[in-house]
């Protein structure tokens, strides 16, 4: 008895975050899956079950496969970007140099800005007009002579995602690098001053040591910028609005509900990027919840 | 003076100059990055401050010839309702926030009750989740809401709706923030305030609530800063009376009509807030960012 009263009132204070939680984010993740498996697809009709029909059937639309091969191809570039660049930044920065703040501080602004705002210039940079109508990126490369870099950026048909990315990456790889310079700055002197006392390379302290040291920090950057990278949406409308030629899963959903007027369909979708989050996610979740227990 | 002295002397000057010549390279290139990230800021600045006449694409990436703030006026006309809202919805979002994140972190670090662990586990699946997952049915709760209290328009379509929103989802990561903050409290405090017969309310008003300054100080820009930049919630629970700034910003640039100039000063202006808590606060914020990253 006097056990449950030394807990009982911890759990009383934390219980309408956990009714909340349960209902906003459990509740209504279970809610759009059984509206994904009715067949709702207007906003008057009751919807009767269908099963898994509405996730079959949207393969057969053109519009839904452009947009996860979409989503790959700015995941892939997107994710290997950052963490090439905020690697890089980080490395680069690790031995500590005059004026880190200011250096960290500007290759940080961008996150604290929000998408849309961002959005703004770089439709302007990414502009595809060429020769006398280029503005942007492609107006600087003219300026510069580097005429055959112009091109049509996020409106190429087969690589604008990539450039799709590339503002992303702007705006991400600051918080990559400071993850790295975090797990850099975590790897003991001592470590380092015994291989080298060994006979060790710089190199060889680099890759045997370092390297392996800082595995925890690349997954937990692989992880934010994974499901980052899924959920795009701000950017991507900010940039090119609703066009097809980039469109993604979740401006799709948008779509979906708003214009198209089919619940159904937009909670197919969303069901379908909460799986591919979840692949990313839950095994990270499982993964850190046991690390704590061991600690 | 011998040969191997000189041989060593002339070795070692050699290793000192390949190391001055690496640092060289080091920060050329550090600097390179500093200005291709600050490039859209140039172009941003630049842009918002010319005339219409200037608009010419041959003069893209040059200063203004005639320095102009009709822009900047023009694009405060129009997103002033939209930051006005954003006040309103960021303010109270960002306080609720920060005192739920604060109790729940107190009770799952140092109050815990069995499963404690498991809670804390299903509260950062929230963080992560995709929150299109959740849209649909909140729009249709809140749609529901309306009808039942009978207030047209404030909690689906209304400012209430959106920070009620962000405040549940807010819940896992102010919660985390806060639970790695007290972890760092010694128990010990906590016990001597128990066994001196304090409750667990007493205990954390007198003894906790002092010392969390700084982990306020994080929730309260982080929530703050994802509030304000938030686009998602916003242009799926809010109608034209409760639009915040990024939604109003999104309306004056993807307008075809409006010019670049006036785009780039909203752009502008609907940054200044968050850039301001960004070079004043950016220790605070650096923190909560290394948060979202789950270490501890």
């Amino acid at each position: 008895m006097t056990r449950v009263r030394r807990w009982l009132p911890g759990l009383l204070l934390v219980s309408p975050s956990i009714v909340a939680i349960a209902v906003f984010v459990y509740g209504m993740l279970g809610w759009n899956f059984r509206l994904a498996m009715t067949d709702k697809h207007d906003e008057v009709s009751e919807g009767g079950f269908v099963g898994l029909e509405n996730f079959i059937g949207i393969w057969d639309q053109q519009r839904w496969s452009l947009s996860v091969n979409h989503a790959i191809v700015f995941t892939v570039v997107f994710v290997g970007g950052a963490l090439a660049l905020g690697w890089l930044l980080a490395f680069l920065m690790e031995k500590g140099l005059r004026g880190e703040g200011t250096f960290r501080a500007i290759y940080l602004f961008p996150m604290a800005i929000s998408f849309v705002a961002t959005g703004v210039v770089w439709r302007w940079l990414m502009n595809s007009g060429t020769g006398e109508r280029a503005v942007g990126l492609n107006r600087l490369f003219d300026n510069l002579g580097l005429e055959f870099l112009q091109w049509q950026w996020f409106r190429d048909p087969d690589w604008g995602m990539a450039a799709m990315a590339i503002p992303a990456i702007w705006q991400m790889s600051g918080y990559v690098m400071a993850l790295f310079l975090a797990g850099f700055r975590g790897v003991p002197e001592e470590l380092r001053e015994a291989a080298r006392v060994d006979g060790c390379t710089e190199w060889d302290v680099y890759r045997r040591i370092v390297l392996p040291l800082l595995r925890p920090v690349t997954l937990s950057a692989l992880i934010i910028l994974g499901h980052i990278s899924l959920k795009a949406f701000d950017l991507i409308v900010a940039v090119s609005g609703k066009q097809i030629i980039t469109d993604v899963p979740a401006v799709f959903m948008w779509v979906a509900v708003f214009d198209a007027h089919d619940p159904a369909k937009g909670a197919t979708i969303a069901a379908y990027i909460v799986i591919a989050v979840s692949i990313f996610v839950v095994p990270y979740l499982v993964w850190s919840l046991r690390k704590e227990r061991r600690s | 003076m011998t040969a191997t002295a000189v041989r060593t002397r002339g070795a070692h000057e050699r290793a000192a100059r390949r190391v001055q010549w690496v640092r060289g390279v080091r920060l050329a290139v550090l600097l390179a990055f500093v200005l291709i990230f600050l490039a859209p800021v140039y172009v941003l600045l630049v842009t918002s401050f010319k005339p219409l006449t200037e608009a010419d694409p041959s003069r893209a990436w040059a200063l203004p010839e005639t320095w102009t703030f009709e822009p900047w006026r023009v694009a405060w006309e129009k997103l002033a309702p939209g930051i006005w809202n954003s006040v309103l919805l960021t303010v109270p979002g960002a306080l609720i926030s920060a005192a739920l994140g604060s109790m729940n972190g107190y009770v799952l670090s140092k109050w815990r009750f069995p499963g404690a662990d498991i809670v804390f586990t299903l509260f950062l699946f929230g963080m992560f989740i995709p929150y299109q997952g959740v849209m649909i049915p909140l729009v249709q709760l809140l749609v529901n809401l309306n009808e039942l209290t009978g207030l047209n328009g404030v909690f689906y379509g209304g400012i209430p709706g959106l920070v009620l929103a962000h405040v549940v989802y807010g819940i896992p990561i102010c919660t985390l923030i806060f639970r790695n903050y007290y972890v760092t409290i010694p128990d010990e405090v906590i016990e001597a305030a128990r066994v001196d017969g304090a409750t667990m309310l007493r205990t954390y008003r007198s003894v906790v609530l002092p010392l969390s300054g700084p982990a306020f100080a994080v929730v309260i820009i982080w929530q703050f800063t994802s509030l304000w930049n938030d686009f998602l919630f916003a242009v799926f629970l809010t109608g034209p009376q409760s639009w915040p700034t990024t939604v109003m910003l999104n309306n004056i640039a993807g307008a075809q009509t409006v010019p670049y100039s006036q785009q780039m000063a909203a752009a502008l202006l609907a940054s200044v807030p968050t850039m301001i808590v960004y070079v004043i606060l950016g220790r605070f914020f650096m923190r909560g960012l290394m948060a979202g990253s789950l270490k501890g």
